[in-house]
């Protein structure tokens, strides 16, 4: 019944992107090099599409005998024929799992990742590292794909490791410049360590499942119905600390705003649309376990919230475009956490999908503006733009609009599901859902502040002569803003019913009323709505007033420019004594004293006794002749006042010849010695 | 039961490889002129000889005659190869004199 769908070209098509425009690439012809890096994730796409009308034909008509139709249930299961890793009893294959989660999730990678891809012909058309570019990108695509196609935690880990060596790669792009590569350093080591706690949890996992399969820990799951809490808490905390480094959650974001150092359409595929999701997906594939785990569902609530306040809070000082738009996503990753941690999954992954709409749009949008202004970043040297780029300034708008959560583009439905969900959970969620109204007001705040300063007002530089961007540039943002638009029109409850076969109903999504639903819709508009007319005010009608403000309240300002020093204080606290540790006690005591103190010992006793012995060594030939006869005398005298070697257990003479010296010197000597 | 015993002791031919020996070590050591030198080489190995035969007749065993033979073959080689040398060194250096040529050192 199954038709194969070969999904496993899903990854390889643009893993052999990478490797085509990675190793030749700089030697081909540009357009070469583009058709290649389309061509891989168009192909990776239609692919997934192909899957999609497959799954969903047999889901529409369940009927016996549908025609020549190819029709594929979920999930649907490809596994390599050879086991990858055997330890044992303990197996884990390259085996892909297609359901419906990876399948949402797959549609936005491949999709939002393709258009960005034509995006980056335009953006990076003058850039000489092209090929390279455009082959880190494909690898990229390659590991995420991997990542939300395996069917095993183990796999999902390579994966993730991978995206973090993608994100690493692209971040440090420009690595001529002392602060890109820097910046991927520092998202490499934060990944780190999140990835340490997410290697604990696979152990962990393995341990007591005994299983890497996600499919058969959900089984042996389902069949011991008591399991509750424990070391299941124990997992799901190692899986949250993996996650929050991965999606920058409190308290491991630090290193998103400093990877805005790579291209846009990095920021906007990586940084923004996928890699940093891959936390929510991986908490939402591995749901049956925080399900059982009251304690640390909580906890990823608490976090998600926490984040989202924080970051919008950071969001609202910043002068960099991008970095705004960072501190955004960090948030809106925020509220997709917040999301998870009241188990309403698919409120979070429709979040998701609707932010990769308007985020990525929004990264779009704001490298459109770069690329106008002259690699300009600085928005308070902005403004006045909205005539000079009406492409950019519309499908701006639709998604300043949609990440506010106005109805009814996209980011209304899923916000509003999420809040809602949150209210639902007792006070706890009470609480949680107050932040997250806050969270919603400071979001249209910072979003329309950005898109005040950058296209109202007058010019406020005169370096820059601003163009609208190539089509290449404008057609991916124009489809983007569609989809913000009309992304959420789905509606949560067909999504959730969608979703339902991997990660369950929301526990409690019958508990609510209608009319409460709408009450709560209608109060976040509302916050949304202070939240525009505020940054109207500010920096449209009274552009003056933000510096009295910053002025008045000098404490505050500097508090919120400078991201609550949070860089400063994991500086002291945790970096400089690490160097310290590092330099003085590993670099000293350790390598210096112990090893390199050892290997002088060693030297300084192969010298000395050769300064000893090389008096020996006198080139004196009667010398060695004399060393030699007294040698032999002695070894003589030893032999005849102690014995014969053989005596000693050494033979290094014939038997029989021993046994002659004896008799001869027993019969000329006699028993002198013995 | 010693075809020696009936003639001259064992213990002569003994004595006398000693001293020979003994005096080849002395000469080896004492002597400057590397010719010498070389002669109480030769002076030690025939004394080696001596003994050798002394006990291949006493027992009766044909081993030691055999490794007359070959001690004797390795003293021509010895012999060829050291003469060259002297002659060598004597080309180079004008002289024999066994502590002028210190040379085999670091």
């Amino acid at each position: 019944m199954n038709e194969s769908l070969q999904l496993w070209l899903v990854p390889l098509l643009p893993f052999a992107g990478f490797l085509l425009n990675g190793i030749v690439g700089s030697r081909l012809p540009r357009r070469l090099v583009t058709a290649i890096a389309l061509l891989a994730p168009l192909g990776s796409l239609a692919l997934v599409l192909n899957a999609a009308a497959a799954t969903m034909i047999s889901a529409a008509t369940s009927c016996q005998g549908c025609g020549s139709v190819a029709a594929v249930t979920l999930p649907y299961t490809e596994t390599w024929r050879h086991p990858w890793l055997a330890i044992g009893p303990i197996h884990a294959e390259f085996s892909i799992v297609l359901d419906q989660l990876s399948m949402v999730m797959l549609l936005v990678v491949t999709g939002v990742g393709f258009l960005i891809h034509v995006y980056s012909v335009g953006y990076m058309k003058e850039d000489k590292g092209y090929a390279r570019y455009f082959g880190y990108l494909n690898l990229f695509l390659f590991f995420m794909t991997v990542l939300v196609l395996a069917g095993n935690v183990l796999l999902m880990f390579v994966g993730w490791e991978g995206v973090g060596l993608a994100s690493y790669l692209l971040i440090g792009f420009w690595f001529e410049k002392k602060s890109a590569a820097e910046a991927g350093k520092k998202a490499f080591v934060v990944n780190r360590i999140g990835d340490f706690g997410f290697l604990i949890g696979i152990f962990l996992l393995l341990e007591n499942f005994g299983t890497f399969s996600f499919y058969q820990m959900r089984v042996s799951l389902g069949m011991n119905t008591t399991w509750h809490g424990g070391v299941l808490t124990a997992i799901c905390l190692c899986l949250l600390v993996g996650a929050a480094g991965k999606s920058a959650q409190l308290p491991l974001y630090v290193w998103l705003p400093d990877a805005m150092e790579g291209p846009t359409p990095v920021s906007a595929l990586i940084h923004a649309a996928t890699m940093v999701t891959a936390g929510v997906y991986m908490i939402a594939r591995t749901h049956f376990l925080f399900d059982r785990s009251p304690f640390a569902l909580s906890t990823v609530a608490i976090v998600g919230a926490a984040t989202a306040f924080f970051a919008a809070t950071m969001g609202l000082a910043q002068n960099d475009i991008k970095r705004v738009l960072a501190y955004s996503t960090i948030s809106q990753l925020g509220y997709m956490f917040l999301a998870c941690g009241v188990a309403a999954y698919s409120a979070a992954i429709f979040h998701l999908v609707t932010h990769a709409f308007f985020k990525a749009l929004l990264f779009l949008a704001a490298g459109s503006v770069i690329h106008a202004m002259g690699g300009e970043q600085d928005m308070r040297k902005m403004g006045g733009l909205r005539e000079k780029l009406p492409v950019t300034f519309w499908t701006m708008t639709a998604a300043v609009f949609a990440i506010g959560g106005f109805p009814p583009l996209a980011g209304f439905f899923s916000k509003d599901a999420i809040l809602y969900t949150a209210f639902l959970q007792g006070t706890l969620g009470k609480v949680l859902w107050f932040v997250g109204l806050v969270t919603a007001l400071l979001t249209a705040l910072y979003m329309f502040r950005l898109w005040y300063m950058t296209f109202f007002g007058e010019l406020r530089t005169q370096d820059a002569h601003p163009h609208e961007s190539p089509w290449s540039m404008r057609g991916p943002m124009v489809i983007l803003a569609l989809l913000c638009i009309c992304g959420g029109w789905i509606g949560i409850d067909r999504f959730t019913a969608y979703l339902a076969p991997p990660v369950g109903l929301h526990r409690t999504i019958s508990s609510g009323s209608g009319g409460l639903e709408i009450g709560l819709s209608i109060l976040a508009v509302l916050m949304a709505l202070e939240g525009w007319l505020i940054a109207d005010k500010y920096y449209r009608r009274k552009p003056e007033r933000p510096a009295q403000l910053a002025a008045a309240m000098p404490g505050a300002y500097k508090l919120l420019a400078n991201k609550y020093y949070v860089d400063e204080i994991y500086g002291a606290l945790i970096v400089k004594p690490l160097v310290a540790i590092s330099k003085y006690f590993l670099g000293w005591v350790v390598d210096g004293a112990i090893v390199g103190g050892t290997a002088w010992l060693l030297a300084g006793m192969a010298n000395l006794s050769g300064m000893i012995l090389q008096r020996w060594q006198s080139g004196n030939l009667r010398s060695y002749a004399a060393w030699l006869a007294l040698g032999g005398a002695a070894l003589l005298l030893f032999v005849l006042l102690f014995g014969s070697p053989h005596a000693w257990g050494i033979t290094f003479f014939h038997e029989e010849t021993i046994h002659t010296v004896e008799h001869i010197t027993v019969m000329h000597f006699g028993q002198a010695g013995r | 039961m010693s075809l020696l015993h009936q003639g001259i002791p064992l213990t002569w031919y003994l004595l006398l490889s000693a001293a020979l020996f003994s005096l080849g070590v002395i000469g080896f050591l004492i002597k400057r002129n590397l010719i010498t030198v070389f002669l109480s080489i030769e002076l030690m190995l025939n004394a080696v000889n001596l003994s050798f035969v002394t006990f291949a007749y006493e027992w009766n065993a044909v081993k030691g005659q055999i490794f007359v033979f070959f001690v004797m073959m390795v003293a021509a080689a010895e012999a060829a190869v050291g003469l060259a040398i002297i002659i060598a060194v004597f080309r180079t250096r004008a002289t024999l004199a066994v502590d002028r040529i210190n040379l085999m050192k670091l």
